[in-house]
């Protein structure tokens, strides 16, 4: 495994490593690269830069590297990392403010399937208040013109009645839906958090 | 003993049977489960992914429907169940955090209630004296694994009935029941079902990597409390070439195990099918 500051040769952005402290409510400057996230995190096997990197790479303030990177995207939010970690820096909290930035700089690279898995599942609950799966399915298979994977299997989903046809009803939807317009109007304002 | 029950949105669709089990089984226990009226979605890993504002607000509309009826929350879904401990601590702790989310949901909210998961009030409240006295089916010689993964018990400040790395609970209840629990190295290993979408080989992997161990255990099944851990695991056995383990409800067991008629109509919407697993064991 190789530290990342080996590679470096460029000066990083200075303010980035304090805005992601902050935002995260997370003292990454903690971290002494000791490696137990990236050895118990479970899906480290497909990541761009491992866990112990992303934090390194926030500390050398290499925004782009960072924002563009699969794996703040990849991360599930399993929290092995943040229970083990001998330093207490809850990666998964770094993670999701990684996300809402890269989000917000409009600099996704590699994660856009997730971005729009993650799209497509707030836009449902903004529309019905709760998640309606079978919509949820279809529209991933849309956006994704991926239509044939797991065909047999949604099938089968769908015959053994675990999909409910008609999308959930709330009463009070308008108040979900307004919670969302709040949202909006701080992410319209630049605040991103 | 009467909560608010917030059952999340899978269990209105892909976990129906857990839905119906949960309140079969707490019916019979005597736990009192009042469904919160008009629920909305958690928001989920979507809502803390792409917003914590979000996040806190979708989760926070919930814990205020819930002291509005003035009862603990009782919640099925882990990943709901951290989503609404996890807002909850945060408006405890820091009184701005509170009034930016009073603004957002537009609601009153004081965080005077508390979030619990089923298997900690069967667990905990009821009891392993209680649930025996219940038994009447004993699941014997069952061979099983229990499967917690994450959001039981990680993170640990914010969740935590049970143990973060070697968690009993679930075993303990299902030794009760009569079954024969093995012990595993697996137990909270994270499925990947957040992913299970749409990178679907990295679900496939870890999948089957939980469910080697599973076998390798000895167990000829594996059981949880989570909708999503619960679909992965079907989903991305049953389209794998390797074990093809069945997949229980904790609660689905207790039904069983006590007696309960319907419990076999539950187990009829899994993918993976347990009948002649349970057929063999007398069940």
């Amino acid at each position: 495994m190789q530290y990342v500051a080996k590679n470096v040769s460029v000066i990083g952005d200075t303010g980035f490593s304090p805005k992601v402290k902050e935002a995260s409510g997370t003292n990454i400057d903690r971290c002494y690269q000791c490696l137990t996230c990236s050895l118990d995190c479970p899906v480290a096997f497909t990541m761009d830069y491992l866990p112990h990197q992303v934090v390194r790479l926030v500390q050398l303030g290499l925004r782009r590297k960072v924002l563009t990177s699969d794996a703040i995207w990849i991360c599930a939010n399993c929290e092995t990392c943040a229970t083990r970690c001998p330093k207490d820096v809850a990666i998964p909290r770094v993670m999701d403010t990684l996300r809402a930035m890269a989000l917000q700089e409009k600099v996704v690279e590699k994660g856009k399937d997730i971005v729009v898995f993650h799209h497509t599942f707030l836009s449902n609950i903004r529309r019905w208040g709760r998640q309606y799966e079978l919509s949820l399915l279809l529209q991933i298979k849309f956006k994704t013109r991926d239509f044939f994977s797991d065909l047999g299997l949604g099938l089968r989903i769908l015959w053994q009645g675990k999909l409910k046809l008609r999308p959930p009803r709330l009463k009070d939807v308008t108040g979900v839906r307004a919670i969302f317009r709040r949202i909006d109007q701080s992410l319209a304002r630049g605040e991103w958090t | 003993m009467k909560y608010a029950y917030y059952p999340g949105c899978s269990l209105e669709a892909t976990a129906g049977e857990y839905d119906r089990s949960v309140r079969t089984v707490c019916a019979h226990l005597g736990i009192e489960l009042q469904e919160l009226p008009d629920w909305s979605c958690c928001g989920a890993s979507s809502g803390h992914s792409t917003n914590r504002q979000l996040a806190q607000a979708l989760a926070g509309r919930n814990l205020a429907l819930a002291e509005r009826v003035g009862l603990d929350m009782a919640v099925a879904c882990p990943a709901c169940y951290l989503q609404m401990r996890s807002t909850c601590r945060e408006v405890r702790d820091n009184s701005q955090n509170r009034e930016e989310l009073v603004r957002l949901i537009d609601m009153p909210y004081e965080a005077r209630y508390d979030t619990r998961h089923l298997l900690d009030i069967i667990y905990n409240d009821i009891g392993l004296e209680e649930l025996k006295k219940k038994v009447v089916r004993p699941l014997e010689a069952l061979p099983l694994v229990s499967y917690y993964g994450c959001y039981l018990v990680r993170p640990p400040e914010v969740v935590g009935f049970d143990d973060s790395e070697n968690p009993q609970s679930m075993d303990k209840l299902l030794a009760a029941l009569g079954a024969e629990v093995k012990d595993w190295s697996g137990k909270v290993n994270c499925c990947g079902g957040g992913l299970s979408l749409n990178r679907r080989e990295i679900a496939s992997r870890l999948v089957a990597e939980i469910s080697e161990m599973a076998c390798r255990a000895g167990a000829q099944a594996m059981v949880t409390a989570c909708p999503l851990c619960h679909s992965n695991l079907e989903m991305r056995q049953a389209d794998g070439k390797q074990n093809k383990l069945p997949v229980f409800y904790f609660t689905e067991l207790i039904g069983l195990a006590v007696g309960i008629d319907e419990a076999a109509s539950w187990m009829r919407k899994h993918l993976i099918s347990p009948s002649s697993l349970l057929a063999s064991h007398d069940l």
